[in-house]
């Protein structure tokens, strides 16, 4: 457990960095986040948290990364719904680390 | 005596227990799982249905709306939310949880 | 720490033999945690591309009810990620209808797409299975 300070409020993480409650994100949390793994969002991470964020909305489920790689092409096109991509974005695991600049629990199986 | 019960009627034999001991004066209170029992078209439904005849029979709002059952719940049952739980137990000198 | 990569890379010759796996879901949803449990092995097991069914038999019939609306019970409804195992290639889901038809439910109070099926069709699904997981 611990705290992240994002404008002046400080908002509680887990040990590995997830929220712990997820009313407390705001895309200033998710880009603070990113910030503390050295990582500069741009539009293309923000269409794929978005993404996630939606999903989680209607399935109140983080997708395994082979799901969501799946899922985006579907929506964003083939260019993007690939392994290359997701991970050229989110180096530590699409799915892992994108949930957790989207405030979502980590995905479900991953261990 | 309240009587509440919370175990599904086709899983245990839990309502079965208590409709037997039930008796005059007594009301029953359906929680959690004990909720299904209320359900229409049942073969719970035509035991509670006997009983409603002496005894008045409770069900859980909140777990009717978690199970999505609010709409199918058996005619003669009321339902009473925490605060008509609360009020129950304070009428009643003793509850009996079936469990 | 490590993230499943699904199966992604694997072609048929490497990912190793198809089994045929049953989910046998028996439990009313929130009463109990076994309903849950059983979703997220689902799940987690979805990664290892085999041949998945799920039955409903039982109480389990309740877990895949429409509408349920958990907020005043503070616990977490998870009957929408039923909705996503069709994402996961998961579309075999078995009702049993005699099961349902005791609860007073039709086909069409799913939330998901089922096929409905006698206790007997039921028995020679459950008999047709490498692996059968009950829940």
């Amino acid at each position: 457990m611990g705290t992240i300070n994002v404008s002046g409020k400080d908002i509680e993480v887990d040990e590995e960095g997830y929220l712990v409650n997820r009313s407390d994100w705001t895309e200033a949390v998710g880009t603070e986040m990113a910030k503390i793994d050295n990582c500069d969002l741009t539009q293309n991470h923000w269409e794929v948290i978005n993404f996630l964020r939606e999903y989680y909305d209607e399935y109140q489920i983080a997708p395994a990364v082979r799901v969501l790689t799946k899922a985006i092409g579907k929506k964003l096109g083939a260019d993007k719904g690939n392994s290359k991509y997701l991970y050229e974005l989110f180096p530590y695991g699409p799915a892992k680390q994108a949930c957790k600049y989207a405030g979502l629990p980590k995905p479900t199986g991953c261990v | 005596m309240l009587h509440t019960v919370n175990k599904s009627p086709t899983e245990r034999n839990t309502l079965d227990s208590c409709l037997a001991h039930v008796k005059k004066g007594s009301a029953i209170l359906l929680i959690e799982d004990g909720v299904y029992a209320a359900l229409k078209g049942t073969e719970s439904a035509k035991k509670l249905e006997a009983t409603l005849k002496t005894v008045p029979v409770y069900a859980l709002q909140p777990d009717l709306e978690a199970r999505g059952m609010s709409g199918r719940v058996l005619d003669g049952v009321k339902l009473v939310d925490y605060g008509g739980f609360v009020d129950l137990v304070a009428e009643h000198p003793t509850v009996q949880s079936w469990l | 720490m490590t993230e499943s990569t699904g199966g992604i890379d694997m072609d048929e010759e490497t990912s190793g033999v198809v089994k045929k796996f049953l989910y046998v879901n028996r439990k009313a949803p929130y009463g109990t945690i076994y309903a849950l449990e059983s979703l997220e092995v689902v799940l987690i097991a979805a990664a290892f591309d085999q041949d998945v069914s799920l039955a409903f038999l039982d109480d389990g019939i309740y877990q895949i009810v429409k509408g349920q609306h958990t907020k005043n019970i503070d616990v977490k409804n998870f009957s929408p990620t039923y909705r996503a195992l069709e994402g996961y290639d998961i579309e075999k889901l078995y009702v049993e209808k005699e099961s349902m038809e005791a609860r007073g439910l039709t086909e069409d109070d799913f939330l998901v797409d089922v096929k409905v099926m006698t206790k007997s069709e039921m028995a020679d699904l459950m008999a047709s299975q490498d692996v059968v997981m009950s829940f």
